[in-house]
């Protein structure tokens, strides 16, 4: 039998970092006004990969230690302006609230895979 | 969980854009009150953003705490001086004092801040459909 981790796949800790995303773009959104604010965004590709392979430790026996909780935040990069600003502020809310709403919806996808998974399982379990 | 953070950040711009509503308010209300001296007079007044940044050694999650104001200064436009003999608060030449308020950049002023004001509404509705969704997972 598999481990009980393999079973929701990628998509808990899709859901995590889409979480963290939505947080930063969040952020940049109140910062809208405010000077000198510098955008961020995370790097969603480099994350999910190195949670996939390197980023996390891996246990493969119940006395493993499992190391701290994964920390997306070394992959925290500033925003390319498209419009320089006068106070620095480097905010684009048009932008932000479409990679906003974008992130909310791929949330959404992987919470609609995570929910068919368990469906799954459940009958599953029930065996009817 | 770190989506409830978001109700703290866009909370934090709303109570910003807020109070620059408030201070668009006060100064337009304030457009034409006059004094009788310069330093008796209305200055036209707008708060400072300042971004709370997250701490790069916090624990993960915690530190985002989206923006504050950190004053509100008074513009440092030159008054307006106007001859006016017959008001009670001209002075010995029958000049009064106005403020310094642009009305029209209070305005756009006030624009910009309800539409900032209408964005962090929209995040906050966003995150709360997500949380929901997230709440009636394998339901």
């Amino acid at each position: 039998m598999s481990t009980n981790i393999d079973v929701l796949g990628i998509h808990t800790q899709a859901l995590a970092l889409r979480a963290r995303r939505a947080e930063i773009l969040a952020t940049n959104l109140a910062n809208a006004d405010t000077p000198g604010y510098q955008a961020r965004d995370l790097d969603f590709a480099a994350v999910l990969a190195g949670q996939g392979n390197e980023g996390a430790l891996r246990t493969t026996d119940l006395r493993h230690l499992g190391g701290a909780d994964p920390d997306f935040d070394f992959a925290l990069r500033y925003r390319e302006p498209l419009q320089a600003s006068l106070d620095h502020n480097t905010v684009d809310v048009q932008a932000e609230r479409a990679a906003f709403v974008d992130n909310a919806m791929r949330y959404q996808a992987s919470l609609t895979f995570l929910n068919g998974r368990i469906r799954g399982l459940i009958s599953a379990l029930r065996g009817d | 969980m770190s989506l409830f953070n978001i109700f703290s950040i866009a909370g934090s711009a709303l109570n910003a854009e807020s109070l620059r509503l408030n201070t668009t308010a006060s100064n337009m209300a304030n457009a034409n009150s006059a004094a009788s001296s310069s330093g008796a007079t209305y200055r036209a007044r707008e708060p400072v953003f300042e971004a709370l940044l997250a701490d790069p050694f916090a624990a993960n999650g915690e530190a985002e705490v989206g923006v504050k104001v950190a004053g509100i200064v008074e513009s440092q436009a030159p008054l307006r001086h106007e001859y006016q003999p017959g008001s009670p608060l001209a002075d010995a030449d029958g000049y009064v004092y106005l403020p310094n308020v642009n009305v029209v950049e209070e305005m756009a002023n006030m624009i910009s801040a309800s539409r900032s004001y209408q964005t962090n509404v929209e995040v906050m509705e966003t995150s709360k459909r997500m949380l929901q969704q997230t709440l009636a997972l394998g339901q």
